[in-house]
C-alpha cells in the first residue's frame, strides 16, 4: 500500500486527504455534505485522487471519520473525528495543546499531551451555539453571505455583546440591535465574540492553543480576536478545515503504511 | 425478506424467573386496587417500604413505574400531556411520563399483562424527599387528582457525616405516619411486622450486593444495562422472600458464568463505571453499542443505590433511618467522590461515564466539577455524555455515541 486516504464526513462539509507514505498531501477537496454522505465522500475523494493522479482505489488504504463516517462504505477502517484533528493537529503542533475544533455542528476541545496522545475531550452540548450551523443561521437572518463575515467583523471598531445562550435567542438579540440601529458589521463582531465565549465556557484554555475547523479556515479574524481575548499566540495548521481529514490519513497511513 | 436482528447481548437465563416474580407482583397490585383489599400505598422509590409491608399496604411504586414507561419507549407520549398542563419539561421526566399516561388512562402494564386496565388506585401515597423534591411534587398532584393523603418524611441533603440529629428527625418523621397508616389500612401497627419487613429487605439487599459485587470478577458477567433491570426486584419487592430467592438464583448463574469466564462482553477490554441515571429507552441499543466496543459497564451508583445494609430488625425505626439518609444520592460531594474511587478501585475500571440527565439534577454529578476532581485524583478519564433517564428528545444519540466511542479510542491510546 502506497497511498493512503482520510475521508471526513462532516455535518456541513466533507472533506478529503490524500498522503503518500513521506506524509505528503498529494490532493484535497472540500465539498458540501448534502442529503447523501455516500455520494459526498465519493465526490471528494475523486476530486482528492485526480489531484494525486492516482485514481485506482485499490491504491489506497481509506480511514472515515466524521459524523457520517460510517456512510463511507468504500472505507477500510473508521475512527471518530476527535481521534483524528488529534493526530492532525500533533502532525503540525507536536507539542502538549489544547486544539479548539469549531465545525459546522459542533464544537470540541481537545487535550493532546507532548507525546500526542488525547489526554481528555469535550464537546459542545446539543445546540448550536458556538457552532457553524451558529453562524449560517445568523448570515441568514442578516441577508449576508457567510464567505462575507470575516470581512465585516474585521472592518467594526465597537463591541456588541450577543448574551443569549440559544441561538434563536440569538437571533432575536439580533433584530432588537438592528431595530436599535446597530451597523452590521458590528453585530456580525458580536457573532464571533459569542462563538469565543462558548468555547471559554468549555475549558479554561491553559498552555498552548491550535485552533482548527471551517469556521476558522474561512474567518481567520475570529482567530485574532481569540488570540486578542487570550493575549497568546494561536497556532492554526495549514489547512485548518482538513485538520480531521489529514488525521485519519496519517492514522491509515501509520496503521498499513508502516 | 428482511432479516430479524439478532442480538448480541447475551441472555441471563434467570430472566425468565424475573419476569414471573415480576408479573405476580403487578397483578397482585392489580387484584388489591380492584377488590379494595388489601389497601394500596404508593411509595417513593426509597421511602419506608417496610413500614408500608408491616401495615399490610401492597405496594406501587411510581418511579418504577416511570422506567417501565421509559423501557417501552412510551414516556415521550405522555410527558407532552403533563408538559401542557404546566408541568416543565426541565422537571423530572419520570414524574412527566408517570403523570401524563395518567391523564391518558393508558400504561405499558396493560401490554405487559392481560387484564390490567391501569396502575393501582392509592389509597395513600408516602415519599421521601431523599430522592428529590420532585416525588413530593408529583405524588400532591395525585393527592389533589384522586383526593387520596399524601405524607412523607423531609430528609436532608448534601450531608457529609451523618449525625444523631438527622437521624432523630427522620425516625420521629416516620413515626408521625403511623397513625394515618393504622386508620387507612384499618391496621394496627405492630413492630415485630415492621422488624420483619425490615429483616427480609436486608436480605434482599445483602444478596442484590452480592449480585453486584460479582462484577468485580474479570470478565463481566453482567454489563449495567442488564443490571439495572435485574434490580426490580430489589426495588419492588424488598421486604418479600420471593426477591431474597430470586436473587440467589441470579447469584448462582452469575458464579458459574464467572467459573466459565463467560462475560457480559465478549473479549472484554475496557470496564467502566456508569455514574447517573440510566438512559430507559436506549438500554439495548447502547448495550450492544458497548459490546461492539469491547467495554463492559460493569458498575454504577445507580444499580448500588438499593444496598440498604444498615438495616438492623433490632432496631428497626433507627436503622431505616440510617439506611435510607446514608445513601449517595443525599450526601455532600466528598461522600460521593470517595464512594467512586473506592468502586474505581474494587471494579478495576479504567473510566467513568457521567450521564448528565436533563431532568435529573439529583443524579446528575457532573455538574460540580466532579468529572475534573476525580480525574486528577484517580488519574482515569472520564466522559460526560448529555441525555436524560426518560425523554429522549434531550438525548442526542449521534453526539452521545460519537463521544464515547472517542473516548475508547482514549483509552486504547494510552
Amino acid at each position: 500500500m502506497s497511498h493512503f486516504a482520510g475521508i471526513d464526513v462532516g455535518a456541513s462539509t466533507t472533506k478529503a486527504v490524500v498522503i503518500d507514505k513521506d506524509r505528503e498531501i498529494l490532493g484535497h477537496s472540500v465539498k458540501d455534505s448534502g442529503a447523501d454522505f455516500k455520494v459526498a465522500a465519493e465526490r471528494t475523494f475523486e476530486e482528492a485522487k485526480k489531484q494525486a493522479k492516482r485514481k485506482a482505489k485499490d491504491e489506497y488504504f481509506i480511514i472515515s471519520t466524521g459524523y457520517g463516517r460510517r456512510n463511507v462504505t468504500f472505507a477500510d477502517e473508521t475512527k471518530t473525528e476527535i481521534s483524528c484533528h488529534a493526530r492532525g493537529s500533533f502532525y503540525y503542533f507536536p507539542e502538549s495543546h489544547t486544539l479548539i475544533d469549531i465545525g459546522g455542528q459542533d464544537s470540541k476541545i481537545i487535550k493532546v499531551n507532548a507525546s500526542g496522545n488525547r489526554t481528555g475531550f469535550k464537546m459542545n452540548r446539543k445546540c448550536a451555539a458556538g457552532t457553524g450551523a451558529f453562524l449560517e443561521e445568523m448570515a441568514n437572518r442578516l441577508k449576508i453571505k457567510l464567505e462575507k463575515l470575516n470581512d465585516l467583523a474585521e472592518k467594526s471598531e465597537k463591541d456588541v455583546q450577543i448574551g443569549s445562550y440559544c441561538t434563536v435567542f440569538s437571533a432575536t438579540e439580533i433584530l432588537t440591535k438592528i431595530r436599535e440601529g446597530v451597523e452590521v458589521k458590528d453585530l456580525v463582531k458580536g457573532i464571533f465574540h459569542s462563538i469565543i465565549k462558548r468555547a471559554l465556557e468549555m475549558d479554561p484554555l491553559e498552555g498552548n492553543i491550535v485552533m482548527s475547523g471551517g469556521v476558522v479556515a474561512h474567518n481567520p479574524f475570529l482567530v485574532s480576536m481569540f488570540e486578542e481575548k487570550l493575549e497568546k499566540k494561536i497556532f492554526v495548521p495549514p489547512l485548518p478545515q482538513l485538520t480531521g481529514a489529514f488525521g485519519a490519513a496519517l492514522f491509515a497511513l501509520e496503521e498499513k503504511g508502516g | 425478506m428482511s432479516q430479524e436482528k439478532i442480538s448480541r447481548i447475551k441472555k441471563i437465563q434467570s430472566t425468565g424467573h424475573l419476569r414471573k416474580i415480576m408479573a405476580d407482583y403487578f397483578y397482585e397490585l392489580d387484584r388489591a386496587a380492584k377488590e379494595g383489599s388489601p389497601k394500596v400505598a404508593w411509595c417513593s422509590s426509597v421511602g419506608p417500604a417496610e413500614l408500608l409491608l408491616s401495615l399490610g399496604f401492597v405496594v406501587h411504586y411510581p418511579e418504577n413505574h416511570g422506567a417501565v414507561l421509559g423501557s417501552s419507549r412510551k414516556a415521550n407520549d405522555y410527558i407532552p400531556v403533563a408538559n401542557a398542563i404546566g408541568y416543565s419539561p426541565d422537571i423530572c421526566s419520570y414524574l412527566t411520563s408517570d403523570v401524563g399516561s395518567f391523564i391518558k388512562k393508558e400504561t405499558p402494564l396493560s401490554r405487559a399483562y392481560e387484564g390490567i386496565e391501569g396502575v393501582p388506585r392509592p389509597d395513600v401515597l408516602i415519599y421521601n424527599t431523599n430522592q428529590c423534591r420532585d416525588v413530593q411534587d408529583w405524588f400532591r398532584w395525585y393527592s389533589r387528582e384522586l383526593d387520596v393523603p399524601a405524607i412523607g418524611i423531609h430528609t436532608y441533603r448534601n450531608i457529609g457525616e451523618i449525625k444523631d440529629e438527622y437521624l432523630q428527625s427522620i425516625v420521629k418523621q416516620t413515626e408521625n405516619l403511623i397513625p394515618t397508616l393504622e386508620k387507612i389500612s384499618g391496621n394496627k401497627f405492630d413492630i415485630d411486622k415492621f422488624r420483619e419487613a425490615l429483616s427480609l429487605s436486608r436480605e434482599c439487599t445483602l444478596m442484590w450486593k452480592k449480585v453486584l459485587e460479582a462484577n468485580a470478577a474479570i470478565p463481566a458477567p453482567m454489563s449495567f444495562f442488564d443490571a439495572t433491570i435485574h434490580m426490580g426486584p430489589a426495588v419492588v419487592l424488598r421486604g418479600s422472600p420471593k426477591a431474597v430467592e430470586y436473587y440467589k438464583v441470579l447469584l448462582d448463574e452469575l458464579n458459574e458464568k464467572i467459573k466459565n469466564k463467560d462475560g457480559a462482553v465478549e473479549n472484554e477490554k475496557f470496564r467502566l463505571y456508569w455514574e447517573g441515571m440510566p438512559i430507559w429507552g436506549k438500554l439495548r441499543d447502547l448495550a450492544e453499542f458497548f459490546i461492539d466496543l469491547r467495554t463492559a459497564v460493569v458498575a454504577s451508583t445507580y444499580c448500588n443505590s438499593w444496598i440498604f445494609d444498615s438495616f438492623d430488625p433490632k432496631d428497626p425505626f433507627l436503622s431505616m433511618a440510617r439506611a435510607y439518609t446514608e445513601i449517595f444520592i443525599v450526601r455532600d460531594e466528598n461522600f460521593k467522590e470517595n464512594y467512586i474511587e473506592n468502586m474505581v478501585n474494587k471494579y478495576k475500571l479504567d473510566g467513568i461515564l457521567f450521564h448528565d440527565a436533563k431532568t435529573c439534577p439529583n443524579n446528575s454529578n457532573n455538574r460540580y466539577g466532579m468529572p475534573e476532581r476525580l480525574q486528577k485524583k484517580l488519574k482515569i478519564p472520564s466522559i460526560t455524555i448529555n441525555g436524560d433517564l426518560n425523554d429522549l428528545r434531550c438525548y442526542s444519540e449521534e453526539q452521545a455515541k460519537t463521544n464515547i466511542e472517542a473516548f475508547i479510542e482514549q483509552l486504547e491510546s494510552r
